[in-house]
């Protein structure tokens, strides 16, 4: 079903709404709705109702351009129907080629950060340090403090930019931790099995 | 096939078998950075394109995968040595289930990303630096000119004007001294610095000194002293005796 488009110039959230979607095209990250509401001088819940307006103008079968909450804010981002024509005139540096190393690195961060290499490389089995640089120079990580004491080890943690490129809302979005490690009381048992051989 | 001769291509090395474990005792390739799990999926491969099953070259592998095992492991976790190896074998089971558990979730995490990218890679979405305009703090509220000029006006006016004097350094001049010092030296042979500049400032002390180092430099006297914080002893060299009437005085020379 398609709803109108109400572009009534002279209705005030109309007008809001049209300087959210000005905020938004030029802004070059999500934006928070407290930002929005700074921007425009707002109340937070104004601005809310507002970029419910935005978002259904911008829709998917609607609009080339679609508004979406992502890392914690809005954003515009193209419609997946004109995917291929951007992917013929763009490229994604950030997400091609992320190799295994950098995805287990990017899961480790991502779920226990802020941790530093060394806590990443005893999970691991593998030292991290090519892996971080590589996730640092991305821009999906960054360092986020040290470990306490004299020269403790840099800590690092995912950025919005992680959340935006994996479409995450925020990083309460990733799986539970108990819901993964499928197998895991099978190799329990198998290794109890031959420490028990061991002891007998 | 032989063993040493499997060819290797790893993140961390490219070449033969045999080179990667010289590199590695070596100590000129980081054993951490080597993935062994690619080299046995390396040698599998390998295996499998033969049809007859390479039992030496099995045995031999086995052995050398080992060695390059523990030397990682050891490498990876130098201090956990004396720790885990007081473990029972159940409870070393069970330290290792936990890590083995945790890296087979951060593993499947992994997955998950990896999946979530594939979903995802029809969104395209602007990239860049964030262009945020600096904000101001605050917003002064309109103010009264009168009391901004009047606060102005007080902090215009000129401070009084410090006195230095107290920086002035006032000491008598070192010649004062040297002529004190050799009037003493006629009289007597030695003398006690200590003494002789007993009840003195501070300023005055260090000048006396100064004129006595100029004493000693010009070889009228010899300085000498039992311990640190001693009395100094100052005593007349006999040159200073024998020509003391002929140079009653501190000379240029001496300066």
């Amino acid at each position: 079903m398609e709803r109108p488009l109400r572009l009534v110039v002279a209705n005030p959230l109309d007008r809001l709404a049209r300087t959210i979607e000005a905020l938004l095209v030029v802004a070059a990250a999500p934006l928070s709705v407290d930002e929005i509401a700074a921007a425009t001088e707002e109340e937070p819940e104004r601005v809310e109702t507002a970029l419910g307006l935005v978002g259904d103008r911008y829709a998917e079968g609607r609009s080339g351009i679609v508004l979406e909450h992502v890392a914690g804010g809005w954003a515009f981002r193209a419609s997946r129907e004109a995917t291929e024509a951007c992917a013929r005139l763009f490229e994604r540096p950030v997400q091609r080629g992320l190799s295994q190393a950098a995805l287990e690195t990017l899961a480790i961060v991502a779920y226990f950060g802020p941790c530093t290499r060394p806590e990443i490389a005893r999970i691991r089995g593998v030292a991290a340090d090519s892996a971080v640089a590589g996730l640092v120079e991305r821009g999906l990580i960054v360092e986020s403090g040290r470990d306490d004491g004299v020269g403790g080890a840099v800590r690092y943690r995912t950025t919005p930019l992680f959340e935006r490129v994996f479409g995450l809302d925020s990083l309460s979005a990733l799986p539970r931790l108990d819901d993964l490690g499928d197998g895991i009381d099978d190799i329990r048992d198998r290794l109890v099995a031959v420490a028990d051989q061991r002891t007998a | 096939m032989l063993v040493r001769e499997l060819e290797l291509d790893l993140d961390a090395f490219e070449g033969p078998f045999d080179l990667l474990l010289t590199l590695v005792l070596k100590e000129e390739l980081d054993l951490a950075e080597v993935d062994v799990a690619a080299i046995v999926l390396g040698f599998v491969e390998r295996l499998a394109e033969r049809d007859r099953l390479d039992l030496d070259a099995c045995g031999e592998f086995l052995v050398l995968v080992a060695a390059l095992l523990e030397l990682k492991a050891r490498g990876l976790f130098p201090e956990e040595d004396a720790e885990l190896s007081e473990l029972e074998p159940e409870e070393a089971a069970e330290e290792l289930a936990r890590r083995l558990a945790e890296y087979r979730r951060m593993k499947e995490a992994a997955g998950w990303l990896a999946e979530r990218l594939h979903e995802e890679r029809d969104r395209f979405f602007r990239l860049g630096p964030a262009p945020f305009a600096p904000r101001p703090e605050h917003r002064l509220a309109p103010q009264d000119s009168d009391v901004l000029a009047g606060a102005l006006r007080a902090l215009a006016v000129e401070p009084p004007s410090v006195s230095l004097n107290h920086m002035a350094l006032r000491f008598p001049p070192v010649a004062q001294f040297l002529e004190r010092f050799r009037a003493v030296l006629r009289r007597r042979a030695r003398f006690d610095f200590d003494a002789e500049v007993d009840g003195l400032s501070r300023v005055e002390q260090a000048v006396a000194f100064l004129a006595l180092l100029e004493l000693r430099r010009a070889n009228h006297v010899s300085i000498s002293q039992a311990a640190p914080f001693a009395p100094i002893r100052v005593t007349r060299t006999e040159e200073t005796a024998a020509t003391n009437e002929r140079t009653p005085a501190w000379n240029v020379r001496s300066a």
